[in-house]
């Protein structure tokens, strides 16, 4: 542990810690471009440069100088600020002077630094150099002429993302980014890229011209466009969501989000819901309504059925107190069967081991060896697969896929396609095999592609045997993990709004809360309520229309895949009539002369940690025991196909969002046929 | 000087293979395998003189450069992403991404050779071959390229033929040696003048011992 100072101060860092990370620790800050701490050390913008007493008579670099035993490092003196400057002249001969223009201004390092750092008049009066733009796709605005080569695009492309596709091109005063030969990134965490971007050489298309950033309210929250629980930045102007960013949390996305995370915010604009619909019986239209003549239509109807005719199904995006209210409203008129689980999926909900993702997010990175079932992680969960491809580059992770071939961003070996092949897989001596007995810290992802079929309490049984026989669950490694897609699903299982013995086709009155899947099975002749933000699968069904909020609209609890419990923040209101969902309900429950115990969204809360005391504590993941689960049976022999392969069109707020369908047509139809036109 | 290349162009050919598998193990041998992708550069280089050998036997004749399917082809043997090999080829300027004359002739204009005369020379080459900086002649001889320093400032001016070096040149002794070339006639490389090696035009002036002794003079 070398101990060195930095400007009169001592500080002890562990072996390796480079000079600039050691000034971050003491609080120094040593401006940088090209370094970021997520990402490899190029060292080549030189902004970074301080002075070393008794090291060489010139600045150092500190973003790739390792701090060294008695090392005086003085980050503020002339020959620091001399070197500086000069490096910040350099940068600018080439940078135009378009700030007021660039999207990037008031958020741009470069801005920020030049100020700190800079002359205050250039030099130079030579012609500027200038870099023809890219064209990265329906994400990323290109702006090369602001491009000061500082890499980390690239960088981030390669050891982030695993789609190397941007390289640094020619050399000298012609070096440009260019992926060469023309195309789109294809990464779904290609919109990273413009957040590492120092300057405004890549920027946000959908958000082009939009907003300066110190016009955002910027609200802390969590996304719920899959099961991950990415925290969010949610900057908003007025009562419009302008754009989401990354926030950092280390155990889960680090500094990133996917691209569905990001861009998909405009979707929550348009197909909304702002007001109560009813549909009238004669023309089978909907009309506007107020929520007086909806709620006592929906009372009437609901009284009117049996208790085991009626049904709540919680949708993909609905936050754990609304399903609380529910299943208390159900209970209170009488019973009702809940379930969440709109996919499909069937399986063992018993044992809360057995639906979790026991690993940590975090720790996914240590596996050495994985097994994916029916998943693909690239689409399901972006920030997980993230994670697995470090330990593939870090740890030499093997992984195997049983399921359809899908298509990620590391080499696998693909064990088979159906359930049938699982079970053939516990006594296999194939080479994975093999590498999954010897592996230390072996992890299991059940997707629920591999549950949706008829078998799926048997494949979830399946499951656990593996985890036996390869004693992945072991005293200090739980390798057993099912990944879910839709943010709601683990909090609704939490609260048991599943329910195995019930067919959703038999039900007369079906409430959907915020629940948009296939309805075509519901019984034509059963009531169906909507409640929910968008106009989409499950609001052309109901026969009345209550409008909820959108996550970006209300302060709501939300259980990851992994079992932790966080918050989204509202950041904006919701529109016109639509109310958070689990007033409404309440509301509800008023005209069903049932009223709920609670008036206030804290009188709830405390109702859940009373019942469930694991609400209780935000961001903490639990450790669960391991207990046995499933239900032994035969397994089918139909292919296993991941729950979605098109990451960008998996929720109502993404269908409605015109990025996304960009999105689509861009990296997944055109892929789609480029695969048909290869088979042929 | 940025390099010219176009990857759709007409001249890129569909596929690329590489004629002696033994000349590329040869080159993957030399380095372990975890560093596979070191062996970028001379796959690049083999790449290069393979197509050279196949412009010489063309009609019109052709020099070596490096095809896109070649580069691809490079980043499937070393196990990278192509943009990888892309990166190191456009970097040197010794690989050419753009058909090239047979001989590529890189008339060094830096400081030491423009104070020697280098513009006459290159004036006497354009003359000669009838062509600008960049250009091809119609029969697909010469390229005429503009360089750096090619640090043979002792014997400046000089000119770059594909692999060798002609020296101390005038804008006569640079066309002797292009019409050489294009008759297919031998030319003697280095000095054009009969200097040897880099030695004083005058001879040695120092250690003139060793060099009685090693039969210099």
């Amino acid at each position: 542990m070398p101990k060195l100072t930095i400007n009169g101060i001592e500080v002890e860092v562990e072996q390796g810690t480079s000079i600039i990370q050691a000034a971050e620790q003491i609080g120094i800050e040593i401006p940088r471009f090209c370094y970021h701490d997520k990402l490899s050390v190029p060292a080549n913008c030189r902004m970074c440069l301080v002075e070393v007493e008794g090291g060489p008579p010139k600045p150092v670099a500190s973003c790739a100088m390792a701090c060294g035993e008695g090392m005086v490092v003085k980050t503020d003196t002339e020959m620091v600020h001399k070197a500086r400057k000069g490096v910040m002249e350099f940068l600018l001969i080439n940078h135009p002077l378009d700030c007021p223009i660039c999207d990037q201004g008031g958020e741009c390092d470069l801005q920020d630094q030049a100020v700190a750092y800079g002359y205050d008049r250039s030099r130079y009066h030579e012609n500027k150099r200038a870099v023809a733009d890219k064209e990265l796709g329906p994400l990323i605005k290109t702006t090369m002429t602001r491009c000061i080569q500082c890499t980390r695009c690239v960088r981030l492309g390669e050891e982030v993302a695993g789609v190397t596709e941007l390289g640094l091109m020619h050399r000298g005063e012609d070096v440009e980014i260019d992926t060469f030969v023309e195309k789109a990134v294809s990464s779904e965490m290609s919109g990273n890229m413009i957040d590492v971007c120092p300057v405004g050489a890549l920027t946000s298309k959908p958000y082009e011209f939009k907003a300066r950033p110190w016009e955002l309210s910027k609200t802390e929250s969590i996304d719920v466009h899959d099961a991950v629980g990415s925290n969010v930045r949610i900057d908003a102007r007025g009562g419009e969501v302008m754009r989401v960013l990354p926030r950092l949390h280390e155990e889960i996305n680090e500094e990133w989000i996917s691209d569905k995370t990001r861009f998909a915010y405009d979707g929550l604009k348009k197909r909304r819901l702002d007001r109560p619909w009813i549909k009238n019986e004669k023309t089978g239209k909907l009309e506007e309504a107020d929520w007086n003549e909806a709620f006592t239509l929906i009372a009437e109807k609901m009284k009117s059925r049996k208790a085991d005719k009626r049904a709540f199904i919680a949708g993909d995006m609905i936050d754990v107190e609304a399903m609380v209210a529910a299943k208390d409203l159900a209970e209170a008129i009488g019973g009702a069967a809940l379930e969440c689980r709109i996919d499909g999926a069937t399986f063992d909900t018993s044992s809360r081991s057995g639906y979790l993702f026991n690993t940590s997010i975090a720790a996914t990175e240590e596996a050495d060896a994985i097994l994916l079932v029916g998943v693909n992680p690239r689409t399901e969960a972006a920030m997980i697969n993230a994670r697995i491809l470090k330990a593939v580059r870090h740890n030499k992770a093997k992984v195997g896929v049983i399921g359809k071939a899908c298509d990620l961003n590391y080499a696998y070996d693909h064990i088979g396609t159906t359930a049938k092949d699982l079970e053939a897989f516990k006594t296999s001596k194939a080479a994975f095999a093999k590498a999954f007995k010897a592996a230390k810290k072996p992890m299991i992802i059940l997707g629920m592609g591999a549950l949706q079929g008829e078998d799926g309490q048997a494949v979830h049984a399946l499951a656990h045997e593996i985890a036996k026989t390869y004693k992945v669950v072991k005293p200090e490694w739980n390798g057993f993990n099912m990944l879910h897609n839709a943010a709601s699903r683990v909090g609704a299982l939490d609260v048991g709004f599943a329910q195995d013995d019930f067919y959703i086709g038999d039900a007369s009155f079906v409430y959907l809360l915020g629940a948009d899947f296939d309805t075509s099975f519901l019984n034509s002749k059963a009531f169906v309520v909507y409640q929910g933000h968008h106009g989409d699968l499950g609001a052309h069904r109901a026969d009345v229309i209550l409008p909820g909020a959108a996550y970006t609209e209300k302060t709501a609890l939300y259980v990851n895949t992994e079992g932790r419990v966080q918050q989204t923040l509202r950041a904006v209101m919701p529109p016109g009539d639509a109310r958070e969902d689990w007033t409404i309900l309440r509301a509800l429950s008023a005209f069903l002369n049932t009223p709920l115990p609670y008036n206030t969204h804290q009188q709830l809360r405390d109702r859940i940690v009373k019942e469930w005391a694991q609400f209780g504590t935000l961001d903490v993941v639990p450790s669960e025991t391991w207990e046995a689960f499933g239900k032994k049976g035969k397994v089918s022999k139909d292919v296993i196909a991941p729950a979605y392969e098109n990451i960008y069109m998996t929720n109502a707020i993404c269908r409605a969002s015109e990025t996304m369908k960009a999105c689509t047509q861009e990296f997944f139809l055109s892929k789609q046929e480029d695969m048909a036109e290869a088979a042929e | 000087m940025r390099k010219p290349f176009d990857l759709n162009a007409d001249y890129q050919p569909e596929s690329f293979t590489f004629k002696s598998k033994k000349d590329v193990k040869d080159v993957l041998g030399r380095y372990p395998d975890y560093a596979k992708k070191s062996a970028v550069m001379p796959l690049l280089d083999l790449a290069q003189r393979q197509v050279a050998k196949e412009g010489a036997k063309a009609d019109p004749v052709y020099g070596g450069w490096i095809p896109r399917a070649a580069m691809d082809e490079i980043a499937r043997i070393i196990e990278q992403p192509p943009v990888k090999v892309y990166e190191v080829a456009t970097f040197y300027s010794m690989y050419n991404l753009e058909p090239v004359g047979k001989y590529l002739v890189q008339v060094c204009t830096t400081t030491p050779c423009w104070l020697c005369g280098s513009s006459e020379v290159a004036k006497a080459c354009e003359d000669e071959l009838g062509i600008h900086w960049g250009e091809t002649t119609k029969d697909g001889l010469f390229t005429l390229m503009e360089v750096e320093c090619l640090g043979a400032c002792v014997n400046a001016p000089m000119v770059q033929i594909n692999d060798d070096y002609y020296e101390d040149l005038t804008p006569d002794l640079i066309v002797d040696v292009l019409r050489a070339l294009r008759d297919g006639k031998n030319v003697p490389i280095g000095s054009q003048t009969g200097r040897r090696d880099s030695m004083a035009v005058t001879g040695p002036t120092t250690l003139t011992e060793q060099a009685k002794k090693s039969g210099v003079i």
